[in-house]
């Protein structure tokens, strides 16, 4: 049988090359050139937005950033630090330690993704989500408020897959309000009634999970400070 | 609601769209690849390929094709990378290193989409769209074909013939793949994936500055790596990354994809063999399992043994808020159970059972109901065992479908069933026993040995998924991988194709009452604890040092 199979003359090898060849050829220009040029344009004309990326402008009119992508929300790096301390003014995302460094292209900075794919047992991970749940319990009590370790919901000390995760939970959210209340000096109701007015529910009822996206809320909370 | 009960209406919202689309697909699929007539289209295309498409092939004139096609396919994308450096429209990057080239290459050909590069500062425009997401539909369709192809040697009788390559390819294609791709991506682009060609800009942020994005078809091949079961991101956190996979619909729509065609083939099977029922067994045998796994990857993930995960008070590490633990674990299990490999959550940071799940979705042979035709001709190979399995039993010669299934028939699917454990137990081995291929591992330990058996099973088993702690972007595993994945697709095809060549040849026996009923659930029974005892018994020992250490310390 393996003779059948490989009863090739050198002419009929060629052949049936050259018919891969063009097969190949020709598939890529339906499925390489005309299928995304086809989507392109009718997204383009139809999903304008979303097909480039969901800006998102502040109210001033100015872009900053997408309502899919996170953002840090840092001080300035100061001397000797290795990592920006966060600005506690606004809310914080989740913590991303998988966020790799340009290796290959570098003459870009591009904004990349990644996960820490560090296990359960990982020493590192058990020592990063310890310090993130520290950080979370210490930055949000306030005066007439304290945060337990309890409290803290899981996705605010460890690190989403994308390391771009736009949300939060609501409990997150909720917790950090006391927070930001007496840093931008509002009232504590105020900026709860903020987060619920941002919460997203379940995609109809019961897809996905409840999450406030934190570009948009501190947004909001930017205007909520500056009418203040 | 409890995230526990928004998981299972997910799970039944998901198992209600596939059956909905379910048999109008599957008779689709079964008129496609049975019709005499040819598209206008596809005549051009034939007349550019200079094929026959009514000439029939007997397997080895079948099997040439097949790997002419993919043996240009690896050139055409190696060189690609190679030259992408000096191709217009790539974004300035640089040309991709040989042995990288070499496994990409051998990767998406493979349907595997392995990626040992980070996509976003590696891989322009032109590269993704003319190379990467083209061999998405294609390697997809090649798989449909021998899936086809071996459906006709249930089907025909005492002829060789197995139908026409050439024709098999481009009407999966065009007929079965790029309809649903482009309303797909409009989907997704409706959803939030982006979708333009736009060079390297900078994007304002809240706090000032600007973020540095590339634009890129990310709708186009989102849908299609998904669809193809092949699994390949344009961005390195694939489905995780929110211009993949914007929302929690999406996600969903993104498992339904992945799963609508593998199960769907098994009523295409059904009415070529001329028995809805044998194919609903098969069915029903690939649904069991998937929803088993599922069931159990839900209790893992939701349960959150580990260290990290009981301080941080559940299994977040790697998920993204957005899908949660139901949306990630449901994703998990298809796109492991299948060869497709795209990630919404990352599987190094599951828990240690859960990251046995992965493995051993994997490591059944991606059946249930895995890759595009390579679930369903996976599955059939099984069924073969197990009827040779019921027959030793009872002493009788086993027979499947009115086929006999003699000497020949079961060499070439015990030939089948050793590819893939082969390579995977004898690379892990090997990578551990040499001194260098451990520096790669990010965690030690029992996770740190899963990460290498991740790789191997992801790759001989055409998944593409990882545990992605390991840095796989070396010489030892770029061209180890790239050879286990080009040998665990095409190896096993020329077993299949052997033997569907094997059966077309044969007269059909008329089934008595000694005749094993193959359509009912008693051997949907005996298929999956075959399915389950193969697997088991190879890998057993390997899960043994891996995920189960890992789980049962935690």
């Amino acid at each position: 049988m393996w003779l059948t199979a490989m009863n090739n003359s050198p002419g009929n090898t060629a052949r049936l090359i050259g018919a891969g060849l063009r097969a190949l050829l020709v598939l890529t220009l339906v499925t390489g050139v005309l299928y995304p040029l086809l989507v392109t344009g009718v997204a383009q004309a139809v999903f304008g937005d979303q097909a480039n990326g969901s800006e998102v402008k502040d109210s001033t009119g100015r872009v900053v950033g997408s309502e899919l992508i996170g953002q840090r929300y840092d001080l300035p790096l100061k001397k000797g630090q290795d990592t920006p301390s966060p600005d506690l003014r606004w809310f914080q995302p989740r913590p991303a330690n998988g966020l790799g460094t340009n290796t290959v292209n570098r003459q870009y900075e591009l904004l990349l993704s990644g996960a820490t794919n560090r296990a359960g047992d990982n020493a590192e991970l058990i020592r990063w989500v310890k310090d993130a749940k520290a950080a979370v319990v210490k930055d949000n009590s306030t005066a007439d408020h304290k945060v337990k370790p309890s409290d803290v919901p899981a996705e605010a000390v460890t690190s989403s897959g994308s390391g771009l995760d736009p949300h939060i939970s609501p409990q997150y959210a909720k917790l950090q309000a006391h927070r930001v209340a007496a840093r931008n000096h509002l009232d504590v109701t105020a900026v709860e009634k903020l987060v619920d007015a941002h919460t997203d529910g379940r995609v109809l009822g019961f897809m996905g999970e409840p999450r406030v996206n934190v570009l948009e809320l501190n947004i909001a909370l930017k205007d909520m400070a500056a009418k203040h | 609601m409890s995230p526990v009960l928004s998981g299972v209406l997910q799970l039944l919202a998901l198992i209600a769209a596939l059956a909905l689309a379910y048999r109008p697909l599957g008779d689709h699929m079964a008129r496609v690849y049975s019709s005499d007539r040819h598209l206008r289209v596809e005549k051009w295309i034939y007349r550019a390929v200079g094929a026959d498409p009514s000439a029939e092939m007997r397997w080895p004139a079948y099997l040439r094709g097949v790997l002419a096609f993919s043996a240009v396919s690896v050139l055409f994308l190696y060189l690609l990378q190679r030259l992408q450096g000096v191709l217009p429209g790539s974004l300035g990057f640089a040309s991709i290193d040989p042995d990288q080239a070499f496994n990409t290459a051998a990767s998406f050909v493979a349907n595997t989409n392995w990626q040992s590069y980070y996509g976003e500062q590696a891989m322009g425009h032109v590269v993704q769209t003319g190379g990467l997401a083209v061999q998405n539909f294609v390697s997809a369709a090649v798989g449909m074909a021998v899936a086809v192809a071996l459906v006709r040697g249930f089907a025909r009788s005492r002829t060789g013939e197995l139908g026409n390559f050439w024709a098999d390819l481009v009407r999966g294609v065009v007929r079965v793949l790029l309809p649903i791709a482009v309303a797909g991506a409009l989907v997704l682009v409706a959803c939030g994936a982006i979708q333009n060609f736009a060079g390297i800009h900078e994007v304002g942020q809240f706090g000032g500055g600007t973020q540095q994005w590339q634009g890129g078809a990310y709708a186009s091949q989102e849908v299609i790596k998904e669809l193809g079961t092949n699994g390949g991101g344009l961005a390195n956190a694939n489905s995780a990354h929110p211009f993949e996979n914007p929302n929690p619909f999406s996600n969903l729509f993104e498992v339904f994809l992945i799963l609508l065609i593998p199960f769907a083939l098994t009523r295409t099977f059904g009415r070529m063999v001329g028995s809805l029922k044998q194919g609903y067994a098969i069915l029903g045998t690939m649904a069991v399992i998937w929803i088993g796994f599922t069931a159990l990857m839900m209790w893992t993930e939701f349960a959150g043994r580990g260290a990290a995960f009981e301080i941080a008070g559940g299994a977040m590490e790697g998920k993204e808020t957005r899908f949660g633990i139901a949306g990630s674990a449901i994703f998990s299990v298809a796109t492991t159970l299948t060869s497709t490999g795209a990630v919404n959550s990352f599987h190094s940071s599951n828990t240690g059972f859960g990251g046995g799940l992965n493995l051993l979705g994997m490591q059944l042979g991606e059946i249930a109901p895995g890759g595009v035709g390579s679930g369903l001709y996976g599955m059939l190979i099984m069924a073969i065992i197990a009827v040779f399995i019921a027959g030793l039993m009872v002493g009788r010669t086993p027979e499947y479908l009115g086929k006999k299934i003699g000497t020949r028939e079961i060499k070439l699917a015990a030939c089948y069933i050793l590819v893939t454990p082969a390579l995977v137990l004898g690379f892990t081995a090997l990578a551990l026993a040499l001194p260098t291929p451990a520096n790669s591992m990010t965690n030690s330990g029992a996770h740190g040995f899963s990460e290498i058996l991740y790789a191997y099973t992801s790759g001989a088993n055409n998944n593409g998924s990882a545990f992605a702690g390991l840095n796989a972007d070396t010489q030892w595993f770029n061209s180890t991988i790239g050879v286990a994945m080009l040998l665990g697709r095409f190896l096993p095809m020329v077993f299949v194709l052997a033997l569907a060549g094997s059966l077309a040849e044969q007269r059909p026996i008329p089934a008595t009452s000694g005749t094993l009923r193959t359509e009912k659930p008693l051997f949907t029974g005996l298929l999956v604890g075959t399915i389950a005892i193969v697997a088991g018994l190879t890998y057993f020992p390997a899960l043994a040092l891996g995920p189960l250490a890992e789980g049962l310390a935690a």
